[in-house]
């Protein structure tokens, strides 16, 4: 498990972190779902036509929609669950970081074609 | 000195809020490293937290003007389809550089990475924001969430960067035009 629960006992740390590890790996995963969605939007026809949600930007306009729901819901799920806790700060920023970088990379289109 | 109002759309979009943010990401990352990484900057202050705080906000209110507009009032009159048979593709971007060899990457490569890679921005800065405005000075004593959160806004740098890069280089080989045209004022020859 990532997260413990804060001890009130001394020497137990006064700034707790799950709050700012929550926001951080909730970005990590929306950056991450992003081109995920784009990827499946690009090599399926129902995915296609299923993320137009507004025709004049077309399927962009699904794809990026699910993936800013998909960072909020997950920021709500992570700080809910992490908020008044000291969190294991190294996996959780190394975790949002790859997450980020893979998201970085998979938005560059020959890359993207490979799947 | 004339413009259409499509294209003022597209300066406020690329030249209003997407420069701007790439001016103000540059300030903020100065900032961020003097303030949480130089072992030479004196004790923040509560002016200072709220400054800083303020000025993460604004970024991020910048990010997301920019990909919305981008993607809700640019992008449409970018990829908008032509009626078939229609030789002068002026009014449509997408086609125009579609339709030759040497333009074509700026679609394929260009705008397909930058409709993507742009959204990233927002998603960085806004977290960003909320973690310095939440923590504020406490960052100066978490290493490992300070850098995870410094490595977001310089990612966020160079996502906005290809943006930019893209969307200027489009915009020089297939201006998004159209619309009412707009009168400067007359020039005279010198």
């Amino acid at each position: 498990m990532m997260a413990h629960d804060a001890s009130p006992q001394a020497g137990a740390p006064t700034f707790l972190n799950g709050g700012g590890a929550a926001a951080l790996l909730a970005a990590g995963i929306g950056s991450f779902l992003l081109p995920v969605f784009a990827i499946l939007g690009d090599q399926s026809a129902f995915f296609k036509a299923l993320f137009i949600f507004w025709k004049p930007t077309g399927p962009l306009s699904g794809v990026t929609t699910c993936a800013i729901a998909a960072w909020l819901v997950a920021w709500l799920i992570l700080h809910r669950a992490w908020r008044g806790r000291d969190v294991a700060i190294g996996r959780a920023s190394t975790a949002a970081l790859v997450l980020l970088l893979f998201g970085l990379l998979l938005t560059f289109p020959p890359i993207a074609d490979l799947f | 000195m004339e413009f259409t109002v499509r294209s003022l759309f597209t300066m406020i979009h690329g030249m209003g809020f997407g420069a701007l943010y790439l001016m103000a990401c540059s300030g903020a990352l100065v900032e961020l490293h003097r303030r949480y990484r130089s072992p030479l900057c004196p004790e923040t202050t509560i002016a200072d937290e709220k400054f800083l705080r303020i000025y993460l906000t604004v970024m991020a209110v910048l990010a997301w003007l920019t990909v919305l507009s981008g993607a809700y009032i640019i992008y449409p009159w970018y990829r908008a389809v032509p009626p078939p048979g229609l030789a002068n593709l002026a009014r449509f971007p997408q086609r125009l550089l579609m339709s030759s060899p040497s333009t074509i990457g700026w679609h394929s490569i260009g705008m397909e990475w930058k409709e993507h890679v742009a959204w990233l921005v927002p998603i960085a800065i806004t977290m960003a924001a909320a973690v310095v405005s939440r923590n504020g000075r406490n960052l100066r004593n978490q290493p490992q969430l300070r850098s995870a959160v410094l490595a977001f806004v310089w990612i966020s740098l160079l996502a906005a960067g290809i943006a930019g890069f893209f969307g200027a280089m489009i915009n020089k080989h297939a201006p998004v035009e159209g619309g009412t045209t707009i009168h400067l004022m007359e020039g005279g020859q010198r």
